[in-house]
């Protein structure tokens, strides 16, 4: 039986087109860039299973377009990821759906969302010392095993993805989620599970001052997450949308301001005194106890790094897209870190973790004021679904995702 | 023999009258039957006005000349008023120049060698080295500055003194070497009613502490207005910290006036009334608008700000503050004060490029809404001109435009708080005491040009009585966005503007222009 996907191949020519485009920063560029991507609509014959157990056939029902996705498409995602991905291959990570085969625990016919990460174990390979701890994340063995290389489902050759109408998921991905949840409630899981990860990198010390730069769906559920699982104090989101800064406030923002105003209004937090050097832009000597990066653009990250305090954390949860100025990290002595996907379990911590990010996600998803974030598409719709996705922001869009079920 | 003020009716043979707007000014046809308020006609200075400063000095009101109050050893410490007066700034050389030579001459005279020389700047920016020069000329600021010629830090707690709290619980502090002298000498320029008097030392050289007594919400919606002392709570403030004062500080002061020749006479025409102008001044108010329009804002806004007046002194009265002050006050009436029947529904006032705290600098939106519902709203005594629910009209472009090192608190002000409230009430219990206390605006205060984080919320309260007051407040001409932030409206045209107003005060209102500058004090009966 042939499923319809959406498979993204290796064409030196379009990843350059699309990323000369995407540079131009204008919505007609992010439109042609989307045009561009190397990406066609292709009938296949279902995925096979892999070797080895666990494994079963999915049908997905929705399937997010995330941050990394267009990064990848837009060629503007690091060339570091290149031998970690296998094209051609179908995208999408952000997946819910149904199981077609029976596995123990998870009956055929379940409804699941999906932890994309493609660890040891679903590699068929004795467990590396991260996936040891439960930080498959954090796996060492993402290109080994019986499996293509991929850092996660969506960028493996032989997983497929979440862009089409079969793939394949092993049951250590699989996380069954309770008939009360809806679909488009449960495609948010994923993302909400890698903001909760995030948000548990560093300790978070009660009345904390947090800055979160972006609120897209990234920084958006930062922002729930600070507020469900920290006590942090006051938490400042840098939003650059009107419909982004009523959601940052509905789910616990203390302030939201544009970026333009995001160092001052830290500064005013935490009366901070602020610098302006002769070229380039201003910077805090205090500040925020910590930044969650949420944009992935360079300037979301200079934001951050030049309003921390002395001592302070910058999380980079954001694919990072341009580097920046790293004075600020230097000088003031803090401390960058790198927040990617979700964790299985806490190190040390039971092999069935009730606290672990996906299950806290499948809570906060079922619980949290997050009507109206998802807006579908038809696959055979990408270029749309692309451009939507490429300018969600200024179109008031949070999340775009494909409807499976709409390709009849 | 100058003509007193007078309030004209407009009909078919009235010209079009000038309105101030910015850095601009257009002529207005206003309404049949709208009333213009003209300030009395400029009076002659004094011609003689080193003689009259030295005949002040030595026959002062309520104290001993000042010769006898000087005596080798003692800490003389002169004070004088900051670059918020007069407006526009007064050209050289200023009174103030005048006094303090004279001053220093006695005091070196007597052999006072200890001499001190501060700026009453309050929680206003400091003023820069070529400021500081053009008030007291060169010859006291080679010899003084930096040393020894200074300007206040309210900020400087090692610098200020607590004196005490007046029987209402109010706080006293004021800059300590003043405090500490045997004699302070205060020159002032008193261009309002409510400037000088107890006003000069209780406000000019306090702390935020002392200030927040009478710069507040409460007080300044019982002050009607802050140009009538008597009817002032600001002022009854000001009073009980003089008197306090007064037990621990010997203060001489001299109080100058000023006449309404407020523009050089490259722009005489804005000194005259409109159908007095002569071809000349027809002429040059057709060039001046041109220029205006060909001119880049930057360029154009710094043209005017070097306009120095060339105004006259109108009196000089020294002596013990109580004694001087109702002197100045009636001079103050003599060359501002019309006479003015009854309220009108809607009030027009044009609002100058300049108000007393954008000098070298940016008037922001704060600060235009602070010189049109705050200080020309006030220009009454008994009643403002406006009827209670009526409407006030301000024409001023008021562009979304801060001077980011003067007005660093403005901005954020402007942006996060005007944002969420304009209630002055709200703000004041909300957010004084962050930005008061906020350590980066205090830094900038002391070691930058900044005005004091506190500042913008004292322009703000500025207008308090005026918000309570109008029904409606609409801006010609002015940007809809800044307009609105600040929670007023924006009209293109007069005929706009009236339109908006309609809702509050009908389709036939009656119209009074307070037509200003030269300022004009409105004693509505």
């Amino acid at each position: 039986m042939s499923s319809l996907a959406l498979e993204y191949h290796r064409s030196p020519g379009r990843f350059l087109a699309a990323r000369g485009l995407s540079r131009t920063r204008s919505r007609v560029g992010g439109t042609l860039a989307g045009a561009l991507a190397p990406l066609r609509l292709v009938r296949n014959g279902d995925p096979e299973l892999p070797k080895g157990d666990g494994w079963t056939r999915v049908s997905p029902t929705l399937s997010g377009i995330c941050g990394s996705d267009l990064g990848l498409l837009h060629g503007t995602a690091s060339p570091y990821l290149g031998p970690l991905t296998s094209p051609p291959f179908v995208l999408g990570h952000e997946v819910v759906g149904t199981t077609l085969d029976d596995l123990p625990g998870i009956a055929k016919g379940t409804r699941v969302v999906l932890d994309s990460v493609l660890s040891c174990r679903v590699r068929g390979l004795p467990p590396c010392e991260s996936c040891q701890e439960g930080q498959t994340n954090r796996c060492d063995h993402i290109t080994s095993g019986h499996l293509a290389p991929g850092l996660q489902t969506g960028f493996c050759a032989d997983t497929g993805g979440g862009w089409s109408q079969r793939m394949v998921a092993h049951e250590e991905q699989l996380h069954p989620i309770p008939d009360s949840l809806s679909d488009q409630r449960a495609v948010l899981v994923e993302p909400l599970a890698c903001a909760i990860h995030s948000v548990r990198r560093v300790p978070i010390p009660p009345g904390a001052s947090v800055l979160v730069v972006g609120a897209g769906t990234v920084g958006l559920f930062t922002v729930l997450a600070l507020r469900q699982l920290t006590e942090a104090g006051s938490i400042h989101v840098v939003a650059k949308y009107r419909h982004q800064q009523e959601k940052a406030r509905q789910l616990g923002a203390t302030e939201v301001v544009e970026p333009g105003r995001a160092l001052r209004a830290v500064r005013r937090m935490t009366s901070a005194l602020a610098h302006r050097p002769e070229i380039g832009s201003e910077f805090l000597l205090g500040g925020a106890d910590f930044a969650f990066e949420c944009t992935g653009g360079s300037s979301g990250l200079d934001t951050a790094l030049r309003s921390v305090r002395a001592g302070g954390t910058v999380l980079l949860s954001g694919m990072p897209t341009a580097g920046a100025d790293l004075t600020p990290l230097w000088f003031r002595e803090l401390n960058l870190v790198g927040a990617y996907a979700t964790r299985q379990r806490e190190p040390g911590g039971p092999e069935e973790d009730t606290s672990s990010d996906f299950a806290k996600a499948v809570a906060l998803a079922a619980s949290a004021p997050l009507d109206g974030y998802v807006e579908r598409y038809p696959l055979h719709h990408w270029r749309q679904a692309l451009e939507h996705a490429s300018s969600a922001g200024s179109a008031g869009s949070i999340k775009i995702a494909f409807d499976l079920s709409l390709e009849g | 023999m100058s003509r007193p003020g007078f309030v004209l009716e407009v009909d078919e043979r009235t010209p079009p009258l000038l309105v101030h707007e910015g850095e601009n000014f257009r002529l207005e046809r206003l309404p049949h039957g709208s009333r213009v308020i003209y300030p009395p006609d400029s009076l002659p200075g004094i011609k003689d006005l080193d003689g009259a400063i030295r005949r002040a000095l030595l026959n002062p009101h309520g104290m001993d000349p000042l010769p006898e109050l000087l005596t080798p050893g003692m800490r003389l410490t002169i004070v004088f008023d900051d670059l918020s007066l007069p407006l526009p700034s007064m050209r050289s050389p200023d009174v103030r120049q005048r006094i303090i030579e004279q001053v220093l001459e006695f005091a070196a005279a007597k052999g006072v060698d200890d001499v001190e020389l501060i700026a009453a700047n309050a929680l206003h920016r400091r003023m820069t080295p070529a400021e500081l020069k053009h008030i007291v000329g060169e010859r006291v600021f080679r010899s003084f500055f930096p040393k020894h010629l200074t300007n206040h830090d309210a900020e400087d707690r090692e610098n200020l003194v607590h004196l005490g709290n007046t029987h209402e619980g109010e706080d006293v502090e004021i800059n300590r070497r003043a405090a500490e002298s045997d004699l302070v000498v205060y020159v002032n320029i008193t261009s309002t009613a409510m400037s000088g008097g107890p006003k000069s030392v209780a406000v000019g050289l306090a702390s935020y502490r002392s200030l927040r007594h009478h710069h507040n919400v409460h007080t300044l919606q019982h002050s009607r207005s802050f140009n009538d002392p008597p009817n002032s709570a600001m002022h009854h403030s000001y009073h009980r910290m003089a008197d306090l004062l007064g037990g621990h500080v010997k203060i001489f002061t001299i109080e100058t006036t000023l006449n309404n020749d407020t523009f050089p006479s490259a722009a005489r025409f804005l000194n005259k009334r409109e159908w007095e102008w002569n071809y000349a001044d027809q002429a040059t108010y057709l060039a001046t608008r041109r220029g205006n329009g060909l001119l880049k804002p930057a360029m154009r806004r710094r043209l005017w700000h070097k306009t120095e007046a060339p105004y006259g002194v109108t009196g000089v009265h020294a002596g013990a503050p109580s004694e001087v002050h109702p002197l100045t006050l009636k001079n103050v009436h003599r060359q501002q004060l019309t006479e003015v029947d009854g309220q009108a529904d809607v009030a027009v006032y044009g609002l100058p490029y300049i108000g007393p705290y954008n000098v070298n600098s940016v008037m922001n939106p704060i600060l235009v809404m602070s010189l049109g519902l705050g200080y020309f709203f006030n220009l009454y005594v008994n009643k403002p001109i406006v009827r209670e629910g009526g409407v006030a009209i301000f024409y001023h472009p008021m562009p979304n435009e801060f001077h980011p090192v003067h007005h660093p608190s403005y901005i954020d002000f402007y942006e996060e708080i005007l944002a969420e409230t304009t209630d002055p009430a709200v703000i004041e219990a909300k957010y004084e005491k962050q930005f008061a206390t906020d350590p980066w605006y205090t830094h900038l205060y002391r070691k930058s040009y900044a005005y004091h984080g506190v500042h913008p919320f004292y322009m703000w309260y500025w207008g308090a009585h005026a918000m309570q007051h109008l029904g409606e407040v609409i801006f010609v001409g002015a940007d809809r966005k800044t307009a609105a932030r600040l929670g007023f409206r924006a009209a293109s045209t007069l005929n706009d503007a009236l339109e908006l107003a309609s809702h509050t005060v009908g389709t036939s209102p009656s119209i009074t222009y307070q037509h200003m500058p030269p300022l004009t004090l409105a004693s509505v009966r």
